[in-house]
C-alpha cells in the first residue's frame, strides 16, 4: 500500500496578509486513483493546488513526490511540471486561434523551427490513444468546450506525468460532455496517473472518485474512502455542521405570512448561465434559494433580474405577461436586485453615498428628469437614518465605508425605488455580525410591509430565520422546496445532498 | 486519397481556419477588383506594367504592412512606422549627401539601425514596463517626426551618383512587356524596392509560420494569459515582435528612398494608417491572434488598386481616394465580424 503513494503533502501552511489560508493540511495521492478535493469556496482548495503547482510558495510543511528521496520545493508551474505534476485549470488555458496539435506542443519545444508534419503526427497518435475526438489540424476554437478541455489534458499528460490536477474541469460542460471527460479520466487512471479532482459537483465526485479529502476554512477535515462517506455526511463535513446537533434555532422576529397574490411568476425561465426553472413568489413572502456555492442559485436570480442573457421562458408580474430581458426591464416592473459581488456589481466606489443611493431611482426616472440636488440630499438623509448607515456625510465616497455600510447603501438604493419584489443575493457576506442581524430584521420588516423578498445566503441559519420557503438547488437544478415545519437544518442538508437520509 | 497510417481513418480536409478564411476573401476581392478594372477601365490595366507599378509605388507600404501585421497578430499596434520612415529617409539622404564616397551598404545599415533602435526602445517599454503599445508608439511617432525636422527643415535631394544608379536599376522582364507604337519592345520593369518588398513578405510569412517565435506571436495574440500558462515567454515574444516591426520600418525607409530619392519632413505621412488598413483588409484582427502577411500584401494591393482606379477615372481627387479607402475598410471589418460571429456561434 505504502508503495502506491506518489504524492504526500504534510502540514502545509500558507498565510496571506491577515488571513491564514491553509493551516496544517495533509494530502496524499496514490497511483492510479482519483482523489477528490472538496470544500466550499474559500475552504482552501485552490490555495492548496496553487501551493502544489508552485504558484504560491508555502509557509510551512513539506511535499514529497515519488522518485525523490528528500522533500521537494516547487517554485513555479514549470518546475512542478518537471516533477511530473501537471494542471488543467477550469478556464481553458489554450489558445483558441491555434490548431489542436499546436496547442499540445507550443511552449514546450526548444527547437527554433516548427516541424508541422512531425508535430501533427505525434499529436494524432496521442489523441487516438486517449480516444479524444479531435483532429490535430483542427482549429481549437472549432472544438466543443469538452474537447478543448480534453486537449488540455492530453497536453498535460504527454510529458512524463505522475500527478494530474483537474481544477473544476466540468463546470462549463453539459452532462454528455462530462461523461466523455470521465471516460478520459478513467483511461488515465488505468495508466497509473494519480488524479486530483477539484469540483463542487457532489454527484460527479461519487461517480469517478476513489478518495475524498475535505477542507474547511483552510483546515483539513479529513480523508475518506468514497464508499465509506455517504453524500449527506460529505455535505455536513463541508459545511461544518454536525448532523446530530439538530438544536432548533431560536426564533427572532416574526416570520412573514405571505398574502395570496402572486407577485412574480416564471415558467421555464432560462439564461445563458442557468438551466430552465419554474418559480413564483407571493406578496409579502420571503423565500430563499439555497444550495452549495456553484449550485446555480445566484445564476437563477440573475436570470429573474435579466442580469444574464435570458434565453427562454415566460414571466408574469401580478398575472400580466411581461418581458424581462435586461435589468432595466426588471426595474421598470418593480424588481430590485442586490448583487452577490458588492464591489464589482454593486457600489460605485468613487461616487458619494448620496449619488450611490439615488442611482437606481435616477435610472428609473430617465435621463431627462434629473433628481435635484436638494431632493437627493433629502433621500440620502432619510435612508442614512432609516438604515443606520454610518458615514461621515452624504458626500463621503462609498468606497471608504465599511462592507456592512456599503451593503446598506445599496439596500437604500433599491428601497428608494419602492420595489414590489426585492432580490438580495448574499447581502450578509463579509459584514459584521451586528449588521447581519440588522439586515435580517429589515428583511422581515419589509415583508410585513407587503414587499416580496428573495433572500440568498451561504449561512443556512440566516435563511431558516428569515425565509418562509426555501428552494434547494444542486448542480444547477432545483431539487426540492421546503416550507413551514420542514424548514430544519437537517432537512436542508439532506435535500442538498440528494435526499438519502443516511445518518452517521 | 492517402490513408492516415496512425488512425486508419481517411485524412479529413480541414475547414479553413480564421486566418486562412479571411485571407482567402481578401485575395478573391483583389482578383475580382483587378479583373473588373481590366474589363471596364481597359487601357493601362491591360498591361503587366500597371501591376508592376502597383508593386513599385507601394513597396514601402507592403513592408510596413508586414511590420504592422507582426505586432497586430501579437495583439499590439505600432503607429510609429510612418515617422520612422521619414526619419530614416531624411537621415539616409543627408548621409548620402555628406560625401560622394559614402557607401550604400553603410546607408542601408544606418536605415536598419534607426529602425532597430526604435524597435528595441519601444519593445522594451511595451513588454517590460507594460505601457500601452498605442501610447508608446504614438510617442515614437512624434519623436521620429520631430527628429526628422531637427535634421533638416528643408527637403534634401539625393545627388549621390551611385545611389541614383541604384534607383534607376530595374529588373526587366521582356516577355511581360509590350510593343510601343514605334515598334520598340518595352519590357515590364520592377524596381529593386519591389523585389525587396516581395522578399520581405515571403520571409515574414515563413517566420510566422515555421519558427517558434512566429508561433509564439500568434499564441500571445490569441490569449495572452493562456500563452503564459502554456510556458511561453510572453514578454520576450512581444519584445521581439516590436524589434522586428521597428527594423522593418527602417528597411521600408530605405526602400522609400530608392523609390523617391529625397528626404522631406512630410515623407510617408499617415502611412501607418494605410498600413493598419492594409493589415485589417488582409484579415488581421485588431484583437490579435489572427492574420497573415500574404493577406496584408493583398490588402496593400487592394488599396493601391483603388488609388489607381480613381486616378484614372474622372473622379481624380484625393477625397474620393480617402472615401473609397474608408468604405473598403468599413466593408471588410463588417464582413469579418459577420463571418467570425457566424462561425463561432454555430457551435452553441
Amino acid at each position: 500500500m505504502q508503495d502506491d503513494i506518489i504524492l504526500t503533502m504534510r502540514g502545509i501552511c500558507k498565510v496571506f496578509p491577515g488571513v491564514k489560508a491553509l493551516s496544517n493540511v495533509d494530502f496524499t495521492l496514490r497511483r492510479g486513483k482519483i482523489h477528490a478535493l472538496m470544500g466550499e469556496n474559500g475552504a482552501g482548495k485552490s490555495t492548496l493546488i496553487k501551493v502544489l503547482t508552485g504558484v504560491y510558495s508555502m509557509d510551512g510543511g513539506e511535499i514529497r513526490i515519488e522518485g525523490h528521496d528528500s522533500p521537494i520545493i516547487i517554485h513555479s508551474p514549470q518546475e512542478a511540471q518537471s516533477y511530473g505534476i501537471s494542471t488543467v485549470y477550469q478556464e481553458i488555458s489554450l489558445c483558441p486561434n491555434l490548431t489542436v496539435a499546436e496547442n499540445m506542443y507550443i511552449g514546450r519545444d526548444s527547437a527554433h523551427t516548427v516541424n508541422w508534419k512531425q508535430r501533427e503526427k505525434k499529436a494524432g497518435e496521442l489523441l487516438d490513444s486517449l480516444g479524444i475526438p479531435a483532429r490535430p489540424r483542427q482549429q481549437l476554437a472549432s472544438c466543443s468546450l469538452a474537447v478543448q478541455q480534453m486537449v488540455a489534458i492530453a497536453r498535460a499528460v504527454d510529458t512524463e506525468c505522475k500527478v494530474l490536477i483537474l481544477d473544476e474541469p466540468t463546470s462549463s460542460l453539459d452532462d454528455k460532455e462530462v461523461e466523455m471527460l470521465f471516460g478520459l479520466m478513467r483511461e488515465l487512471k488505468s495508466r497509473g496517473v494519480g488524479i486530483v479532482f477539484v469540483t463542487h459537483f457532489l454527484e460527479q465526485v461519487y461517480e469517478v472518485s476513489d478518495q475524498i479529502t475535505v477542507l474547511r476554512n483552510g483546515e483539513l477535515v479529513g480523508e475518506y474512502d468514497v464508499e465509506k462517506l455517504p453524500q449527506v455526511e460529505l455535505v455536513a463535513k463541508m459545511m461544518g455542521k454536525d448532523l446530530n446537533d439538530l438544536a432548533e434555532l431560536e426564533q427572532f422576529g416574526k416570520k412573514s405570512v405571505p398574502g395570496d397574490e402572486v407577485i412574480y411568476e416564471a415558467q421555464e425561465l432560462s439564461s445563458t448561465e442557468s438551466k430552465p426553472f419554474d418559480f413564483r413568489i407571493r406578496k409579502g413572502e420571503v423565500n430563499g434559494f439555497t444550495g452549495l456555492l456553484g449550485s446555480g442559485r445566484s445564476e437563477s436570480v440573475r436570470a429573474i433580474f435579466g442580469a444574464d442573457h435570458v434565453t427562454g421562458g415566460k414571466v408574469k408580474i401580478r398575472g400580466k405577461d411581461v418581458k424581462i430581458s435586461n435589468p432595466h426591464d426588471a426595474m421598470k416592473n418593480g424588481v430590485g436586485y442586490l448583487p452577490e459581488d458588492r464591489k464589482r456589481d454593486g457600489i460605485i466606489a468613487d461616487l458619494s453615498v448620496r449619488d450611490n443611493i439615488i442611482l437606481a431611482l435616477q435610472v428609473l426616472n430617465g435621463m431627462g428628469r434629473p433628481i435635484s440636488r436638494q431632493k437627493a440630499e433629502e433621500f440620502a438623509d432619510e435612508y442614512i437614518e432609516a438604515l443606520n448607515i454610518k458615514t461621515a456625510s452624504t458626500e463621503t465616497p462609498v468606497g471608504s465605508l465599511s462592507g456592512g455600510n456599503q451593503q446598506k447603501v445599496i439596500l437604500a438604493r433599491w428601497l428608494l425605488t419602492h420595489p414590489d419584489y426585492l432580490i438580495l443575493d448574499e447581502p450578509t457576506r463579509g459584514i459584521d455580525v451586528g449588521t447581519k442581524l440588522e439586515i435580517q430584521k429589515l428583511v422581515l420588516k419589509l415583508a410585513s410591509e407587503n414587499m416580496s423578498v428573495t433572500f440568498i445566503s451561504s449561512e443556512i441559519e440566516e435563511m431558516l430565520r428569515t425565509c418562509s420557503r426555501l428552494i434547494v438547488m444542486r448542480d444547477r437544478n432545483i431539487v426540492g422546496e421546503l416550507k413551514g415545519e420542514e424548514l430544519t437544518q437537517a432537512n436542508v442538508m439532506n435535500t442538498i445532498a440528494g435526499g438519502e437520509r443516511q445518518n452517521a | 486519397m492517402k490513408k492516415d497510417i496512425t488512425s486508419g481513418a481517411p485524412r479529413i480536409r480541414e475547414p479553413l481556419n480564421d486566418t486562412q478564411l479571411l485571407m482567402t476573401i481578401t485575395i478573391c476581392i483583389f482578383v475580382a477588383m483587378y479583373a473588373a478594372a481590366m474589363i471596364f477601365m481597359r487601357g493601362g490595366f491591360l498591361k503587366a506594367q500597371q501591376f508592376f507599378d502597383l508593386l513599385n509605388d507601394n513597396a514601402y507600404l507592403i513592408i510596413i504592412s508586414c511590420s504592422l501585421t507582426i505586432v497586430m497578430i501579437g495583439g499590439g499596434i505600432n503607429i510609429s512606422v510612418g515617422g520612422v520612415i521619414s526619419l530614416t529617409v531624411m537621415a539616409c539622404a543627408m548621409y548620402l549627401e555628406s560625401s560622394s564616397s559614402t557607401s550604400i551598404l553603410t546607408t542601408l545599415l544606418l536605415a536598419l539601425g534607426i529602425g532597430l533602435a526604435f524597435g528595441l526602445l519601444q519593445g522594451f517599454l511595451i513588454s517590460y514596463l507594460e505601457i500601452q503599445p498605442f501610447i508608446v508608439t504614438l510617442a515614437g511617432m512624434f519623436l521620429a517626426r520631430g527628429l526628422t525636422t531637427i535634421l533638416s527643415v528643408n527637403p534634401v535631394k539625393v545627388t549621390h551618383e551611385r545611389f541614383l544608379n541604384l534607383v534607376k536599376t530595374k529588373v526587366e522582364i521582356a516577355w511581360l512587356g509590350y510593343t510601343a507604337k514605334n515598334g520598340a519592345l518595352i519590357p515590364a520593369k520592377l524596381e529593386i524596392g519591389a523585389v525587396v518588398a516581395l522578399m520581405v513578405v515571403v520571409l515574414v510569412y515563413l517566420m510566422l509560420r515555421y519558427t517558434r517565435l512566429g508561433r509564439n506571436i500568434y499564441a500571445i495574440g490569441g490569449n495572452q494569459q493562456s500563452a503564459l500558462m502554456l510556458g511561453i515567454n510572453v514578454k520576450l515574444t512581444r519584445f521581439w515582435s516590436y524589434v522586428l516591426s521597428g527594423s522593418l520600418s527602417g528597411l521600408a525607409g530605405f526602400v522609400f528612398l530608392m523609390h523617391k530619392p529625397a528626404g522631406n519632413a512630410s515623407v510617408a505621412l499617415r502611412s501607418e494608417m494605410d498600413a493598419i488598413a492594409s493589415s485589417i483588409i488582409g484579415g488581421t484582427l485588431l484583437t490579435g491572434g489572427v492574420g497573415n502577411v500574404i493577406g496584408s500584401f493583398f490588402g496593400t494591393m487592394i488599396l493601391g488598386t483603388i488609388q489607381k482606379i480613381i486616378a484614372l477615372s474622372p473622379l481624380n481627387a484625393s477625397w474620393w481616394q480617402e472615401m473609397a479607402n474608408g468604405a473598403m475598410l468599413g466593408l471588410f471589418i463588417m464582413l469579418q465580424s459577420v463571418i467570425l460571429m457566424r462561425r463561432h456561434n454555430k457551435k452553441h
